[in-house]
């Protein structure tokens, strides 16, 4: 019985894992992007390490509290990685998806911020091309 | 509020000594003894019992825990859509949130729920900037993260 809990626990982390990857590769842009490596990963590494916890917990019987600091540190540390991340995107101009409905960050910068922070050689002439 | 722990604390250790064994059990044993004590004294002294706050927080994490199960799910139907006909934007976001550490901890909830992702802070820290894969309406988006997870916050809190 617990060989399948702990077994269940493994198997979604390593799904979110792979779902997590999938996103990488599907989504349009860079925000995209970031929410697929982020937040499916979080959860596929919380649900693989609760699974190993309780492996350890009720076959060895031993109390490992390192795979729990796991769950939090990577609690502590994905979303300034994400936010940071983002924002550089943000503020050097990286387009948004040509789908994107609203852009209401943009408007908060000075006149022509994200043009003067550009890097010299990216983007291209196509990605650019998808900024509105 | 630190006071209370420190005075709980103190009556555990009382407890302890009193049992004469010191095991990490009798110690929580103490510890809810004293919380029972701090309990029972709230309504004579008039002060706002802590473990209040720890309930809350404890309401919080599974508010958390269930708006990550969730979103992930819906986060799944997005990714795996044979065509992505998602729409996603950057919405601001206004806040009640007066300290720092609210501020942070909403922009951290609110990142690590799959789905939205907080981007930047206006000036004076009471708008944050929330990148959303799919949002088709953006006052309903505004009032969901406002009354979940800003109620939640501020009964932590205050």
């Amino acid at each position: 019985m617990t060989e399948i809990l702990i077994s269940i626990f493994v198997l979604i982390g390593a799904f979110f894992s792979l779902l997590g990857s999938v996103g990488i590769l599907r989504l349009p842009d860079v925000y995209g992007r970031i929410h697929a490596a982020t937040k499916s990963a979080t959860l596929g590494v919380i649900s693989t390490m609760i699974g190993t916890f309780l492996y350890f917990l009720l076959f060895d019987g031993v109390f490992v509290g390192k795979l729990l600091l796991v769950i939090l540190f990577v609690f502590l540390t994905a979303p300034v990685a994400a936010q940071i991340i983002s924002r550089s995107a943000h503020r050097i101009g990286v387009p948004l998806w040509t789908e994107s409905r609203t852009d209401e960050l943009k408007a908060t910068y000075p006149e022509n911020y994200q043009e003067l922070h550009r890097p010299t050689e990216s983007p291209t002439e196509e990605e650019s091309r998808g900024q509105t | 509020m630190a006071f209370q722990i420190l005075l709980n604390i103190l009556i555990a250790i009382i407890w302890v000594a009193l049992q004469n064994s010191y095991t990490f059990l009798d110690f929580l044993i103490g510890f809810i003894v004293g919380a029972l004590v701090l309990l029972v004294l709230q309504n004579v002294l008039r002060f706002d019992f802590y473990m209040r706050r720890v309930y809350a927080g404890i309401k919080l994490i599974l508010l958390f825990i269930k708006e990550l199960i969730l979103s992930n799910i819906d986060m799944i139907k997005i990714v795996l859509s044979p065509k992505l006909n998602n729409q996603p934007g950057i919405v601001a976001v206004p806040t009640q949130l007066e300290t720092e550490w609210e501020v942070t901890l909403l922009a951290s909830i609110v990142s690590l729920t799959p789905g939205t992702l907080s981007m930047d802070f206006s000036e004076d820290g009471q708008t944050i900037y929330i990148h959303n894969i799919h949002v088709p309406d953006r006052e309903e988006m505004i009032r969901e993260i406002q009354e979940k997870f800003e109620r939640a916050i501020m009964e932590v809190t205050r």
